[in-house]
């Protein structure tokens, strides 16, 4: 047998070894993050579902102002977490708009009298439809949009009391 | 009596756990009329990935989002919809990850090319076992 | 008290593995005669050790032992025996117990049995088996000790995954992993054969009984693994080209492919450097397939445990073993004389393109189950699941099938094309003739009709070489051939039935509404509780009706409560033809359940022809080992 060729297997077994190697001590990033970052956001139109709150679609965010979009739904239990957060943000002036996944009026309206209500607008998406139209992959999940309707950044997961800042940074730099 | 109505409300419960309490979507667990439609949704849907399961399609999750993935895939082709055009959708918002059928493209041409590559190689490498044919 | 037996038992198998090695060491180098001597039985006291602690861990499981931390962590004292008795090895340190004792009683049966191989190969091979053992001794003993109390004891533990309280548990890991073990032993004889430079006949014969029962548990191992998942998991596939699943099917090939050559090692001492190659690829197969299901590295429905520690340690030995088995390779692999050499259409070279189309399947699945991970590492996030592999692998495999089909029809050495054309006739017809038939009668898809031809002519093929012999006096192992390889025809033709012709039906039913599936019309009678040993179910009760005759189905949706958990519970019908498939959704609020519902025709093939190829290879076993005990015996005589 030729020489070369009888060192390649233990070639192709330390290429092996490296990939798998890696991927042990780097381990890979298994968050879903959206597609559509960069992208401008896509048009929906969701009618309300808490009383005396409107409804809420995609020409909300092309008003010149930097918003803050909120998937959450009053039986996830890290969004309630993230509520404190979230009134922190409005306080600071992010003015925050959400999307209801499969919800239902009355749990809403309970979930926001015990968590806090930052929302100026919030829509009822009963099949997740709007869900997948944006590429989120769960529950919560927070958008910074500019100002012309364009995903600026995704935050995947509760909004913790670090990120506060990385967020409002983020909604000032949109504009 | 007690240990019926005990066992019923366990079956109608919602989980501890963050799940939906509201029902499927109607077309999550429901076939298409025209069985030829199904037959395409039903394809289409053994090849997109759960975004939120560990390793499972569309079709073969009971996780509320998945359903809602199979709702969306029926209706958009009973829509008139080609499965492509699907399936493009979908990952124009989940990227690449969302579906099983890798898109030949930058990313992924040694994978569709190393079937190939092994059989060229292989071949060459058990050439030399008949190098001779005759002793 | 029998935790600690079992952990001491354990450390002195460890400590006799050490000295194992360090004994056939010092024999081959300094070819002393005393420490030759000792490796056998040092290897039989190992492996009896190993033995007595999986014994012990055993015993800790079924006594629902809670001050034992991993007895609280995978049992409860509600469970019935069996999960008991199973549950021992359903979790990661139990599991890599069960492995290292097979791995010690097969050591111990290699020094008791082999009688045939020159000494010095013999301790090289049972050196090699200890320095394995001494790994995973390392392992279990310093990143896994199943034996570590827990203080204070809890009252009750936390249960079993409601998955795995199946009689699946049971058989699917221990066939499993004597399936590994065996090919383990394949690598030390390989090993011992590369060290002592004597890879002939001899080492040949040797390795093929422990590669034929390793390759035999295998196949039950993955059937069984098939099955489980089908009537388990609810969604009605056998299938999903899963990483788990690949890491089960990768070792298989090599497997496969190395069972081929070593008989062509024994009987011709041909492919020499092949045979080699292939043992320590099909044990380096099983080691990748162990590290991946238990690191972590890939997302997986089946895996069971993930621990970036342990993966990391698995990975050490990985390296140790593999690199160091390949670096000998290329280092005396040169210096081993050539066997005799034949000519493409032979039966050698049927042999070789076989090799070469499993390995290249096998390379296929196995870049397949690692490009996302590497993807990864770039950034990229993608998957890659049964659309590249179905496209990919499967002409390759029925390639294959063609090979099997033609190979045992071939002359050794040398042979004729055209000759070999007339042979085939039948089988060609056979292919044709099916075909034909379905694309009136039945017409299916484009690669379901492939494979159903294939598979007839594949059987009238495999059955060809028993024509015109006295069926008496044929060997056992020719039968084995036969069997095995119609095995393949058979869950091939079950494979393509499924494919094309399952029908499924989702319904939201209510009582007393007639649905249909397939030729069968189902009713749904009414939804019941029951209660089980430690769970709670809503059962409904189907009747299934077909040609004026009827049956019941009682599929159900199940509660356990340790650890909290639904599982669904499908009810199965298995009919000559075909199965009739049900499950039970949820309600959906208005007096409806959801049903799932599939007719799949002649689905059952798929696990008898994995049955048969299991048997086909019993038979060779037994067949070879009668050949070499009528041989024995004629020499002692003459």
């Amino acid at each position: 047998m030729r020489r070369w060729l009888i060192w390649t297997p233990l070639v192709l077994f330390a290429l092996l070894f490296a990939i798998v190697a890696g991927g042990l001590f780097k381990p890979a990033d298994r968050v879903v993050r959206s597609a559509l970052v960069g992208k401008p956001l896509p048009d929906f139109t969701l009618p309300p579902i808490a009383p005396g709150k409107p409804g809420l679609s995609s020409a909300a965010f092309r008003q010149g102002q930097p918003r803050l979009l909120n998937i959450f739904a009053s039986w996830c239990i890290p969004c309630a977490a993230e509520s404190p957060q979230l009134v922190r943000l409005k306080a600071m002036g992010v003015p925050i708009d959400a999307i209801a996944i499969r919800d239902t009026a009355p749990a809403l309206v309970d979930f926001l009298r015990r968590n806090g209500d930052p929302y100026d607008r919030i829509g009822d998406d009963r099949q997740s439809a709007v869900q997948l139209a944006l590429g989120s992959s769960g529950v919560p999940e927070s958008f910074v949009i500019d100002g012309r309707g364009r995903i600026v950044l995704q935050h995947v997961g509760d909004i913790r009391a670090d990120d506060v800042a990385t967020i409002a940074a983020a909604i000032r730099d949109a504009k | 009596m007690r240990r019926l109505l005990l066992l019923l409300a366990l079956a109608v419960a919602a989980p501890v756990s963050a799940d939906p309490s509201t029902p499927p979507a109607a077309l999550a667990y429901t076939q298409l009329r025209d069985p030829a439609q199904e037959a395409q949704a039903r394809d289409l849907m053994a090849t997109l990935r759960c975004v939120v399961c560990q390793g499972q399609s569309i079709a073969d999750s009971d996780a509320s989002m998945a359903g809602d993935m199979r709702a969306l895939v029926r209706s958009r082709i009973a829509a008139g919809e080609t499965p492509e055009a699907i399936r493009a959708w979908l990952v124009e918002r989940y990227g690449d990850y969302v579906t099983y059928d890798p898109p030949f493209g930058a990313a992924t041409w040694p994978l569709w090319l190393a079937p190939v590559a092994l059989l060229v190689i292989g071949a060459l490498i058990a050439r030399s076992s008949f190098r001779r044919t005759r002793r | 008290m029998i935790a600690e037996a079992g952990l001491a038992a354990l450390w002195f198998a460890a400590a006799l593995a050490a000295l194992q090695l360090a004994m056939a060491a010092l024999g081959l180098w300094r070819g002393q005669a005393e420490p030759v001597a000792a490796v056998r039985p040092i290897a039989i006291v190992q492996g009896g050790l190993a033995a007595v602690a999986m014994a012990a861990l055993i015993a800790l499981f079924l006594a629902s032992d809670m001050s034992v931390r991993l007895v609280v962590e995978n049992s409860h004292a509600a469970k019935p025996w069996l999960y008991k008795f199973a549950g021992a090895w359903g979790n990661h340190e139990g599991s890599m117990l069960l492995w290292v004792t097979i791995l010690g009683l097969a050591g111990g049966a290699v020094a008791i049995l082999e009688r045939r191989l020159p000494e010095r190969t013999l301790i090289a091979t049972l050196g090699a088996q200890a320095g394995i053992a001494l790994g995973f001794y390392a392992f279990l003993l310093f990143a896994s000790n199943p034996f570590a109390r827990v203080s204070p004891a809890p009252a009750n533990g936390l249960g079993l995954n409601p998955l795995l309280q199946d009689p699946g548990l049971a058989f699917h890991p221990p066939t499993l992993y004597i399936g590994y073990v065996g090919i383990s032993v394949a690598f030390s004889f390989a090993v011992g054969a590369l060290v002592t430079r004597d890879v002939g006949p001899a080492f040949a014969r040797a390795m093929r009984p422990w590669v034929l029962g390793a390759w035999i548990f295998l196949t039950l191992g993955i059937t069984a693994g098939s099955y489980w998942a089908y009537y388990e998991l609810g969604w009605g596939g056998w299938w999903f080209w899963d990483p788990v699943e690949n890491a089960s099917l990768m070792p298989w090939l090599a497997a496969t492919a190395l069972l081929h050559s070593v008989t062509v090692l024994a009987t011709r001492d041909g492919l020499r450097a092949w045979t080699v190659m292939l043992a320590v690829v099909a044990f380096s197969m099983s080691m990748i397939g162990t590290f991946l299901v238990r690191s972590g590295i890939l997302t997986s429905v089946h895996a069971f445990a993930v621990d970036p520690e342990r993966g990391a340690f698995i990975l050490a030995l990985l390296a140790i073993y593999i690199g160091g088995a390949l670096a000998l390779f290329a280092a005396r692999i040169g210096t081993v004389r050539a066997g005799t050499t034949f000519s493409l259409v032979s039966r050698e070279g049927g042999l070789v393109v076989n090799n070469l189309l499993l390995s290249v399947i096998l390379g296929i699945v196995l870049i397949g189950t690692l490009y996302p991970l590497v993807a990864a590492g770039f950034g990229v996030q993608l998957s890659v699941g049964p659309p590249f592999f179905n496209k990919a692998a499967g002409p390759i495999a029925l390639a294959l099938v063609v090979a099997m089909a033609v190979g045992p029809l071939l002359r050794w050495r040398r042979d004729d094309a055209g000759a070999l054309l007339d042979r085939l006739i039948w089988p060609i017809a056979a292919a044709g003739f099916t075909g034909a038939a379905l694309v009136v009668l039945a017409p299916p898809g484009v690669l379901p009709l492939f494979g159903l031809s294939l598979a007839a002519g594949l059987a009238v093929a495999s059955v060809l070489p028993l024509v015109g012999r006295n069926l008496r006096r044929t060997p056992l192992f020719t039968w084995g051939m036969v069997v095995a390889h119609l095995g393949i025809a058979v869950s091939l033709a079950g494979m393509a039935c499924d494919s094309a012709y399952t029908s499924e039906t989702l319904v939201a039913a209510a009582v007393g509404q007639p649905v249909r599936v397939g030729p069968y019309v189902v009713k749904l009678d009414g939804i019941k509780p029951v209660v089980g040993q430690n769970w709670s179910a809503l059962e409904a009760r189907l009747s299934a009706s077909r040609d004026g005759e009827t049956m019941v189905l009682r599929p159900q949706s199940r509660y356990f409560s340790d650890p909290v958990t639904t599982t669904s519970e499908s009810a199965i019908a298995t009919e000559w033809d075909g199965q009739l498939y049900t499950v039970l959704g949820q309600a959906d609020g208005q007096g409806r359940w959801q049903l799932r519902l599939w007719w799949k025709p002649f689905v059952t093939l798929i696990w008898f022809g994995g049955v048969l190829i299991a048997l086909g290879g019993a038979l060779s076993l037994v067949g070879r080992w009668r050949r070499e005990r009528r041989i024995a015996a004629r020499e002692a005589y003459a």
